[in-house]
């Protein structure tokens, strides 16, 4: 079932054209990789995605669903989780009460005034801290973690209100090779395990080759090349614009 | 009015024009490289109306006005290179508080040299006679200004494009980085652009005196004016700075011209309002670059430990003890401390968890005053009810100018909520017949059974710690985590469904009420209330008590009002320039201690 349908999509910021006509879906259940080199595009469409840019053109649905106009926040209660390629957490906040914020806002309990926030939704915060491996560190300031922790930080944060479409902007980026593999297996068991469907970016070949059900690539905001990775490993256009300045 | 009339407006407004655009060309110079918004910029275009007029008696009129602009300008450096040099890496916030500060100063020693009546200036050698215009006279002085305005923006405009020193100004504003790394001496640009920034005030205010006499009132309502014009123009923006100028400038004419002044600010308000609505960085101003955080992280909140909550009780026993061991004067002192506790927490509920810099938080104050004493004295409510209902009007004045200044954030929002509290301050000064004008109100007593000092101590004490207790009790709620997310990372908090505007909205009002509350009691308090309860002056003493305990800390508040309203106290019946020392210690303070004093503490001696 296809969960996020793009049509067409174009942002332009003043006369850099970031994004052109790049059309994508993804299904539930299924990994998809958004690559291309530095400056091709991929946060800009991320942003597109989730409401934080309004495109200059084309349509965005979310199961069937036209997100046009709606504020990132509305999307988000629709089901979209999101994660920042720079880090985005609230600093002067425990990694609990970071998780506890998104479960307060989920459960809508934003406006009471007189409960006591530290106390609502604890285990369940803690349950997603498992999953990401940050239990331990659940009392830490967020201000003081590694970044590849706070990465993790977030995506349990983009798990509190069981979304149905992740995005995940470099996940892994500020983690060692080996976590970056258990994270991106954390994200393909979530995605086959819970059918969430994840739009991911990331510069590691190997992470992406490795998890990814299917790979878009972006070169100059154009969508270049589409397919399994075995197509997109073999794609003559990929290679020039994309492997071959890496290789 | 008559086509003649019109044009007669038209003209004044334009000949009021120029001197708004030097005042704010300045403001927007100096903040465009050094970012800093200088509060005490109206302070300098004070400067130079009060020199020249000084000087015009012994020199004449037109060689005190460049002279004046000089002396001004010079004054500027030397602030510049032995005070804000040292404050570029300081949060926002402490910048702001340094300029007004300065504000202080320079206002008590212009009232210790020249006095406090308004001095008349002399005329303009060559310009005094008047022209006729459409059948109608107008001064030839005001001709003369309105060339002057355009010439010195093509001058500043020449200086910008054609001089190396100009490539390199533009250059810092755009990217200071990329300034040092082009080799550019930062220090002397630095202290050159201020200097600038202050001669074009002084010039501003020197150029004026034919027209008006010199004041000390005018340096507040200058740089609100200054404030308006760069927030409708785009802060950073020349041109900008010349357009809006030229359209508030022209309101202000036509609003007296029919016969309206008392509009005029309303108007003001609503051209304000709708520029920021359409285009919320000014029309020729660009989206400022995220905001400095406000120094280091702040840690999470804990929790008052149970030896804290213990502390806090016994100080309550304490407060509630004191009426039976003392009377008269110490209660009269607990009192003012008391409410400006409530007003310094309020302040800090916005300032700090929401991240909201308010420098007119008086104005809530200040409408809950007169909200008490005009549903007493113009509605015959009783007392009882006017406390209980007076505070409404400073929530509903926050309720209304919250809505606009959520929309900004950083400098912006500082500007707008100093303007709004001038706005309001305006209002009810020049609201004779309603408000009691300058004088105020008089008679607003408490009903006979809080007419002791010691019943009315109580009921403040009550009220005080109450609200105190709920406004931090909300702190550790959802709404005040969601405030702190909101602060932290609005990025990531609209991300996870926090309407960020409407949250900072509510605790606006809310603290709006808050501060209203205290302005209320502290009418009855009084028996009387006057315009200063929601001066500026008023907005900076609650942002000083704040600053003061340290904005990271619950707490610090209420010892930043304990300590800063004793010494007012203090210090104010023992010295006749009291501004100026509060003033100077505010500027020891921000320099010795930019976290504040419990932070200091802290960091001092944590284990
Ligand atoms: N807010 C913005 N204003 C102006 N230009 C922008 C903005 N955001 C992105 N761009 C430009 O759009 C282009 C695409 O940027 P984008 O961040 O989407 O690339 P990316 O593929 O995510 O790169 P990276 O791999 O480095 O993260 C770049 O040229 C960038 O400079
Ligand atoms: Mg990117």
């Amino acid at each position: 079932m296809t969960v996020l349908a793009a049509r067409n999509l174009s942002k332009s910021f003043g006369g850099v054209q970031a994004v052109r006509g790049v059309s994508l879906s993804v299904a539930s259940g299924e990994l998809l990789a958004l690559i291309g080199p530095n400056g091709a595009g991929k946060t800009t469409c991320f942003n597109l995605l989730n409401g934080q840019l309004a495109p200059d053109a084309g349509e965005i649905e979310f199961e069937g669903r036209s997100l046009r106009g709606l504020a990132p926040r509305e999307i988000w209660r629709l089901g979209v989780g999101r994660t920042f390629q720079v880090t985005a957490t609230f600093g002067s906040m425990t990694v609990r009460e970071n998780v506890q914020m998104a479960l307060l806002s989920h459960h809508r309990q934003l406006s009471s005034l007189f409960a006591r926030a530290a106390q609502r939704h604890v285990a369940a915060a803690d349950a997603l801290l498992e999953r990401v491996g940050m239990r331990e560190q659940a009392g830490r300031p967020c201000a003081v973690l590694a970044y590849g922790d706070l990465k993790r930080v977030e995506l349990a944060v983009a798990l509190a209100n069981q979304p149905r479409l992740l995005l995940m902007d470099e996940p892994t980026a500020g983690m060692a090779p080996g976590e970056r593999g258990e994270l991106m297996q954390l994200a393909a068991d979530l995605a086959r395990g819970s059918g969430i469907a994840v739009l991911f970016t990331e510069h590691d070949m190997d992470v992406v080759f490795a998890h990814a059900d299917r790979i878009v690539v972006l070169s100059d905001g154009e969508l270049i090349a589409q397919g399994s990775p075995q197509e997109v490993r073999a794609n003559a256009a990929v290679r020039a614009v994309y492997l071959g300045s890496h290789a | 009015m008559t086509y003649s009339s019109i044009l007669i407006q038209f003209l004044n407004g334009l000949a009021s024009a120029s001197s708004l655009f030097l005042v704010a060309a300045g403001l927007s110079l100096i903040f465009g490289v050094t970012r800093i918004v200088n509060f005490a910029h109206g302070s300098l275009y004070m400067l130079g109306m009060y020199v020249a007029v000084w000087l015009g008696e012994r020199i004449g009129f037109w060689w005190s006005v460049p002279i004046a602009a000089l002396a001004v300008g010079a004054f500027g450096a030397l602030v510049e290179s032995a005070l804000l040099r040292r404050l570029y890496a300081a949060p926002e916030l402490l910048q702001l508080l340094a300029t007004f500060a300065l504000v202080l100063v320079v206002k008590d020693f212009a009232l210790w040299a020249w006095g406090p009546e308004d001095i008349l200036g002399p005329r303009a050698p060559g310009f005094t006679g008047a022209v006729t215009i459409a059948g109608l006279q107008f001064p030839e002085y005001d001709l003369f200004l309105i060339g002057f305005g355009p010439l010195v923006l093509g001058a500043l405009w020449l200086l910008l494009t054609r001089t190396r020193w100009g490539t390199l100004v533009r250059a810092a504003t755009q990217d200071r980085e990329m300034a040092s790394a082009l080799g550019v001496n930062q220090k002397w640009l630095f202290t050159g652009v201020f200097a600038l920034g202050a001669f074009l005030a002084g010039l501003g205010g020197a150029l004026q005196i034919p027209r008006e006499p010199a004041t000390l009132l005018i340096d507040l309502s200058v740089v609100s004016d200054a404030f308006v014009v760069v927030v409708v123009g785009g802060l950073g923006s020349i041109g900008g700075a010349f357009v809006a100028a030229f359209l508030i400038a022209e309101i202000k004419a036509f609003c007296i011209g029919l016969g309206l002044s008392q509009f005029t600010l309303v108007v003001e308000f609503v051209v304000m309002a709708v520029v920021l609505v359409i285009r919320p960085w000014g029309l020729f101003g660009r989206m400022p670059a995220l905001a400095r955080g406000a120094g280091a992280v702040e840690p999470p909140l804990v929790a008052p430990s149970p030896a804290a909550l213990k502390a806090l009780a016994a100080l309550l026993a304490a407060l509630a003890l004191v009426p039976v061991v003392s009377g008269g004067y110490t209660l009269v002192l607990l009192t003012d401390i008391l409410v400006f506790a409530l007003f310094a927490v309020s302040l800090h509920f916005i300032m700090g968890p929401a991240g909201l810099h308010s420098f007119g938080h008086a104005a809530y104050f200040g409408l809950g005053a007169y909200g008490a004493g005009l549903l007493l004295l113009r509605a015959g409510a009783p007392m009882e009810l006017a406390l209980l209902l007076g505070p409404l009007a400073g929530g509903l004045g926050a309720l209304v100018f919250g809505w606009f200044c959520v929309r900004l954030s950083g400098v912006y929002l500082a500007m707008l909520t100093l303007a709004f509290a001038q706005i309001a301050w305006s209002v009810v000064f020049q609201w004779d017949a309603f408000t009691g004008g300058s004088n105020g109100l008089v008679g607003i007593w408490p009903a006979s059974w809080l007419a002791s000092k010691a019943a009315y101590y109580y009921i403040t004490l009550l009220t005080c710690a109450g609200g105190i207790a709920l406004l931090w009790r909300m702190l550790y709620a959802p709404f005040g985590y969601a405030l702190r997310a909101a602060r932290d990372s609005p990025l990531r908090a609209d991300a996870i469904g926090l309407d960020v505007r409407a949250l900072q909205w509510a605790a606006f009002t809310l603290a709006g009420l808050a501060a209203g509350m205290a302005g209320a009691l502290y009418a009855f308090s009084k028996g009387s209330i006057s315009p200063e309860s929601l001066s500026v002056p008023r907005s900076v003493d609650g942002l000083v008590m704040v600053l003061l305990g340290g904005i990271q800390t619950l707490t610090g508040p209420l010892w930043g009002a304990a300590l800063f309203t004793w010494m007012q106290d203090a210090v104010a019946r023992g010295i006749d320039y009291w501004r100026a020392v509060i003033g100077a210690v505010i500027l020891v303070l921000v320099l010795a201690f930019p976290q504040g004093l419990t932070g200091f503490l802290r960091q001092r001696f944590a284990p």
